[in-house]
């Protein structure tokens, strides 16, 4: 936010050059300023329809896109798509935040465990959650589980390795206080640890959920008849490319409103105290 | 309350440079030990404000934290008004070289740690702001520490171990990182709540002007192996001045002396 505020005075000349009648507000400036990289995109993307020759069925342009977005969500399948997309990865993200938080702070604050998981977990770590797939879909059949499993596999490993290190990394001192104090188990654990790995979990949160959302495309060409993922693959199928990009533009405004989401919980001091710049 | 007693303190610490880690510490080589504290005898009264100072690194905040219960000693033993001293304890505070408030709670949050237990809340609520007020940090209760400037965290802590209302208070190098103007004030401050409260108060500090403008006893150590090379009680009336005083000027040079300047401006 720093960034673009600080930009935002640089491009003051806009405003400036600009007749007075025309003049525009500072807080315009900035959306408009976020917005640049979109209209750029867009041009750029038009310029190459324009001059790379192709056919509108290989490489459709924004105008045939926007009339295939208006065609889907008139008919309501995008919707459900989306729906059911969101659906399997919230329920995979929260099983996997269920599951790893809890185990990454025994990892990080419980040398024994750390020294008896770790190796395990390093092992299954790099194994992409696709690798899974079959064995999500002979175990699971067709539908929701496999595609949530594979999610929580996703998001799983790595909020567990980033809690793990976030815990371990609290400063010695507060837990001093702690037992000055005389704090009890559960408030070392209420009002130390859960407080201290808050904006790193923050963070690693932001991580995973976007590899959660790389991961349910992935499983809905396979496993399931619904989703973002099915809706590009049915597209290809029937040979219509707009609607393959209409399905990646929903991807990525889904991605941008979760992540902004996230990142709206930073504002909260009583989660950040201050370690990062909202 | 809050009589302190050290009878034969030794510390040592495993070079791990030359032992590997390893959770038995019986079994390694009396050269791989580093001996930081040799035999200390000491002894403090009630109320006084005791200040240790010593070269760096010749083990006073080992010291400190060895008589505020974090930290075992090899031989001897604490005693603090007749118990030994065997682990920390809500009686003992110790406020920390580098700011230890929780970054994560609000000035009033941090204070209120030590009330906690208190099951009438509006009680809990006065205590709160009473000591709050007497850090005159009043109107910034709701602030989080990294919202304050380093003079008022260290303030907001001490609010926060003074309103435990504990026998004693451990102050480790309570001035470092703030700046000259801040650390006069807090000497000042330190030393008005000292009269005030009337605790017993152990300062580490390597600050040789501030334990003598601060302390009813001072203690100076020698280097590792460290020992106790001087206790003198302070009967100096305060304000104190070592530029008016001669006799506490003359004091101040010896210690100068002893810690190794020659010339002491």
């Amino acid at each position: 936010m720093d960034g673009i505020k600080y930009f935002g005075k640089n491009i003051a000349f806009l405003g400036r050059a600009l007749p007075e009648a025309v003049r525009i507000s500072p807080a315009f400036r900035r959306r408009l300023f976020k917005a640049l990289p979109f209209i750029a995109m867009l041009a750029a993307w038009q310029m190459a329809v324009r001059f790379s020759g192709w056919s509108p069925q290989v490489f459709p342009g924004p105008v045939a896109v926007a009339a295939g977005m208006w065609e889907l969500m008139e008919n309501g399948t995008l919707l459900g798509h989306a729906v059911a997309s969101l659906f399997r990865v919230t329920v995979g993200f929260y099983l996997a935040m269920l599951a790893g938080i809890p185990l990454g702070i025994l990892l990080g604050r419980w040398q024994p465990a750390a020294q008896m998981l770790n190796p395990a977990i390093q092992f299954l770590r790099p194994i992409s959650p696709l690798a899974w797939i079959p064995l999500a879909m002979l175990w699971f059949g067709i539908g929701d589980p496999p595609a949530i499993f594979l999610i929580f596999l996703s998001s799983f490993f790595p909020l567990t390795v980033s809690t793990a290190s976030a815990a371990a990394a609290i400063k010695p001192v507060y837990f001093h206080v702690g037992a000055n104090f005389r704090f009890s188990r559960i408030e070392v654990l209420t009002k130390i640890v859960m407080p201290a790995i808050l904006p790193d979990i923050l963070t690693a949160l932001r991580i995973s959920v976007t590899i959660a959302w790389l991961v349910v495309v992935a499983a809905e060409m396979i496993a399931v008849t619904s989703g973002l993922g099915f809706l590009i693959l049915d597209a290809r199928n029937g040979l219509r490319m707009d609607y393959v990009m209409d399905g990646m533009i929903v991807i990525g405004v889904i991605g941008m409103c979760l992540d902004s989401l996230m990142m709206r919980l930073a504002r909260f001091e009583s989660v950040c105290w201050g370690t990062l710049a909202s | 309350m809050g009589h302190i007693r050290i009878a034969g303190v030794s510390k040592g610490y495993i070079n791990r440079r030359t032992v590997q880690r390893s959770p038995d510490t019986a079994g390694c080589f009396a050269g791989d030990r580093i001996a930081v504290l040799d035999d200390i005898h000491l002894e403090f009264h009630d109320g006084e404000m005791v200040c240790i100072l010593g070269p760096s690194g010749c083990g006073k905040s080992t010291l400190l934290r060895i008589i505020a219960g974090f930290e075992a000693c090899d031989r001897g033993s604490v005693v603090i008004d007749g118990r030994t001293v065997d682990g920390p304890d809500r009686e003992h505070i110790f406020v920390f070289q580098h700011t230890a408030l929780f970054p994560w709670m609000t000035v009033r949050e941090n204070v209120g740690l030590g009330v906690r237990h208190l099951a009438d809340r509006k009680e809990q609520g006065i205590r709160i702001q009473e000591y709050i007020e007497m850090v005159e940090l009043d109107g910034f209760e709701d602030r989080y520490p990294h919202q304050l400037s380093g003079g008022m965290q260290r303030r907001a802590e001490l609010a926060r171990a003074l309103v435990v209302n504990p026998e004693t208070l451990f102050l480790d190098e309570p001035f470092t990182g703030l700046d000259f103007l801040t650390h006069m004030k807090m000497r000042e401050e330190v030393t008005a709540m000292h009269e005030f409260i009337g605790k017993t108060i152990v300062m580490v500090t390597h600050d040789i002007d501030d334990a003598l403008i601060m302390g009813d006893r001072i203690v100076v150590m020698s280097g590792r192996p460290s020992h106790v090379k001087l206790v003198r009680k302070l009967d100096f009336p305060r304000p104190r001045d070592f530029r008016k005083s001669p006799s506490l000027n003359d004091l101040r040079n010896e210690i100068f002396l002893m810690l190794g300047v020659n010339y002491a401006v």
